[in-house]
């Protein structure tokens, strides 16, 4: 067999035909019927018993959704999307805090199992009440499961209420933080932003909060597990992070969804705000179903991310490992507000069989000496189609401000596509702009190198996509490190040295 | 023992290696040697399994098993090295990371235990010191920056650690100054034994004059043409491959 064919199967057994997390969870549901409309908005909001100031901005969104037309800019192509054919709501039926493991639905627990989560962190997932509290012989990763649409399992909250740290479920945040999230929400991401995010803004059920008060370095990483769940659901999460002046925290987010048929769409918005001196770390490891070997099914990823450097030398950092979904259209970003702000991006995004994937960022420089840096690392196989799209903005008032950007692609067999698309604006002549892109082919040279080594194919591959990842992975917290390493056909990368 | 009967070998249609008997004994070294073109590297590629290099006739036997029929990674787990001519680089890839995933390969290969990080940074050390490596050649990513001299040696490096039973040198000599040169020889002399066995491609004299090896053999046209002693590379240096082509003619 050529060896470009043995790598292409190789890869496949990477990146998805079979899909392991394929399962779905069998626990009650309750939903509300197909379609969108002023009264399902109205049913989220009151079953989610929010106040008024957030119905009206709800309503708004959606009047503005119904005027916008879905992007077409992006090298994107699928079906059109029903909009109405889709559940807005869902809600696993749950029992008030869970006091034991023996409280928590059997279903739930075996999902955690399935989705490889060690025994000892389900109890904290299934936020049983004491568990999570012996912090010594446990990794210092709090998590809040997005499970469907409604949050059920909130961990470590009290260590965090210790240190004046609120995470929670944004509904929850709502009911019981109202200022808070009234000050911020929609501050970064405005409801009128783009079509997928005024959707979002319209139909949101959950999604996590955190505010990391004044001065305070957060003790421990933050992490979601994203789930889609119900079948033709829509997951519309929204994300909200304030660091204020000089706080620092690292969150995680983590998905997985069961094999389906249908596609499902998926529009969240993150909004990330940093104060002065405040650091957001914010990581992401993106494996929902990708699609059958035919392209048959899969998530349609339209995510808006963006994090506001409001405070000076505030530094947010964006780092995604993008190996899942039919479709990502997604471009974390950075306004770089603060003078002396940081802006990060470094993604690895894997495309195969028909897979599409148009990612990137936007870095819009406004302070001065601010600073942003893009590594993006593009791997494309099969039949699929992997774009890098990104913006750097200089406004006039950004003197002094530098990017660096890399841009590298890495293509696997004939049959694929890997395209760069930067933007790059610069009004102020003090400005430094570096942009530096590559695309290259897996080597036959370098698989007969390895293989000479006796390393098998699937090794090979493995070590050498990795290697072309390095820049990226290394910016990932140990806890995801491993899990996007096992993505990308684990090597032993990092472990020496 | 390595038996090579009647090998025949192309690369796009091109008939390069016209039929090579040789018959590599273990515990011995034989030196291959020949003008530009001769199918020198060839033979190499194709003991090694390269893809692109076919086998149109003849046999190629390890220990009487036929290697030719194995895939490249099998092969290497049978215990058949080939140190490169032009050494690959892997971008981002750790040489540590990257030694001890083809040494731990090769130990499942054979029914062994896996090294850990630990046992295999203390094996590694000491080898790359006995090589005059510095000591962030395993830190640094897979030949990647390294000069002539360092690539070379690091390949000796990945056959000291992997300990193969038959050597396949691609003229790992060209390229080095001499103090690297006698490195290199080093490496190759201290896995010299009953067990294991090399076969030297070298354009130049000077290289045997460290691994003195038992047989010579002179690669012409893609065919053996002489084969003696140690001496008949001396005779080579002194006369040049002109002259013994032409009288093999």
């Amino acid at each position: 067999m050529p060896a470009v064919e043995e790598t292409l199967d190789t890869v496949n057994a990477v990146t998805g035909s079979t899909y392991k997390w394929g399962f779905s969870t069998d626990i009650e549901m309750e939903m509300a019927p197909k379609g969108l409309n002023e009264d399902i908005i109205r049913l989220i909001s009151a079953r989610k018993n929010e106040p008024e100031w957030l119905l009206a901005w709800r309503l708004s969104a959606y009047a503005a959704w119904l005027k916008m037309e879905e992007p077409e800019w992006a090298m994107l192509r699928h079906p059109p999307i029903d909009y109405q054919d889709l559940h807005y709501y869902a809600a696993p039926k749950q029992k008030a805090g869970p006091k034991s493991l023996d409280e928590v639905d059997p279903a739930l627990l075996a999902m955690y199992e399935k989705l490889g989560i060690p025994l000892k962190e389900r109890a904290i997932l299934a936020g049983v009440q004491g568990a999570g509290e012996d912090e010594q012989e446990r990794p210092q990763v709090a998590v809040d499961a997005v499970f469907d649409s409604v949050s059920v399992a909130t961990t470590f909250r009290a260590t965090l209420a210790k240190s004046g740290v609120i995470f929670c479920p944004i509904s929850e945040a709502v009911q019981e933080h109202p200022e808070l999230v009234r000050q911020y929400l929609g501050t970064v991401v405005p409801a009128q932003d783009n079509y997928f995010a005024a959707l979002n803004s319209a139909v949101f059920t959950d999604g996590s909060f955190v505010y990391i008060p004044k001065g305070v370095r957060c003790p421990m990483e933050l992490s979601t597990y994203f789930r889609i769940n119900a079948r033709n659901t829509g997951q519309f999460e929204r994300t909200l992070i304030i660091a204020e002046e000089g706080s620092q925290v690292s969150y995680l987010e983590g998905c997985t969804a069961p094999q389906r048929d249908e596609n499902q769409l998926h529009a969240a918005v993150v909004e990330l705000v940093a104060m002065d001196d405040a650091r957001i770390k914010y990581s992401t490891v993106q494996n929902w179903y990708p699609g059958d070997t035919e392209g048959r099914g899969g998530i349609y990823n339209f995510v808006t991310k963006r994090g506001d450097c409001r405070g000076a030398r505030s530094k947010i950092s964006w780092t995604q490992v993008e190996t899942g979904s039919a479709i990502t259209w997604k471009y974390p970003s950075c306004i770089l507000r603060g003078d002396g702000s940081v802006g990060e991006f470094y993604s690895v995004a894997v495309t195969n069989n028909h897979q599409q994937a148009d990612t990137g960022t936007k870095m819009i420089h406004i302070g001065k000496n601010t600073t942003s840096t893009i590594v993006s690392k593009g791997i494309s196989a099969g039949h699929s189609n992997n774009t890098y799209r990104g913006l750097v903005r200089v406004r006039p008032s950004a003197a002094g401000a530098r990017n660096f950007t890399q841009c590298d692609s890495l293509l696997i067999g004939n049959n694929c596509g890997a395209h760069t698309v930067p933007y790059i604006e610069s009004r102020n002549p003090t400005a430094k702009l570096e942009h530096e892109a590559t695309t290259s082919k897996i080597d036959e040279d370098q698989l007969f190198y390895c293989r000479q080594r006796g390393l098998s194919q699937e090794d090979a591959v493995g070590l050498i996509v990795n290697g072309f990842c390095k820049d990226v992975l290394k910016e990932l917290p140990m806890e995801f490190a491993v899990e996007a390493q096992k993505l990308l056909a684990v090597s032993l990368e990092g472990s020496v040295g | 023992m390595l038996e090579i009967k009647g090998l025949t070998a192309e690369i796009d249609g091109k008939q390069i290696l016209r039929g090579i008997d040789l018959v590599v004994p273990d515990g011995e070294v034989h030196a291959i040697m020949g003008p530009n073109g001769s199918g020198k590297s060839t033979l190499g590629y194709v003991l090694a399994g390269r893809d692109g290099y076919e086998v149109t006739g003849g046999t190629a036997t390890f220990d009487g098993v036929d290697i030719l029929a194995m895939e490249p990674e099998q092969r290497a787990a049978a215990g058949l090295f080939l140190a490169f001519q032009y050494p690959v680089e892997l971008p981002g890839v750790n040489n540590a990371n990257f030694l001890r995933t083809a040494l731990n390969a090769i130990r499942r290969a054979h029914g062994e235990a896996e090294l850990d990080a630990v046992q295999f940074l203390k094996l590694a050390r000491a080898e790359s010191k006995r090589l005059s490596m510095p000591e962030d050649t395993l830190k640094r990513n897979v030949n990647v920056g390294f000069s002539g001299g360092e690539k070379k040696r690091n390949e000796v490096l990945q056959m000291a650690l992997l300990r193969p039973r038959i050597a396949i040198l691609d003229e790992t000599d060209s390229g080095l100054d001499i103090d690297a040169l006698k490195i290199v020889a080093d490496g190759v002399n201290a896995l010299r034994g009953p067990a294991f066995s090399a076969l030297v491609i070298t354009h130049y004299q000077r290289l045997l004059d460290h691994i003195v090896p038992d047989r010579v053999h002179v690669l012409a046209g893609g065919r053996i043409i002489r084969s003696g002693g140690p001496e008949l590379a001396h005779a080579l240096e002194a006369e040049g491959y002109a002259a013994m082509v032409a009288e093999a003619a």
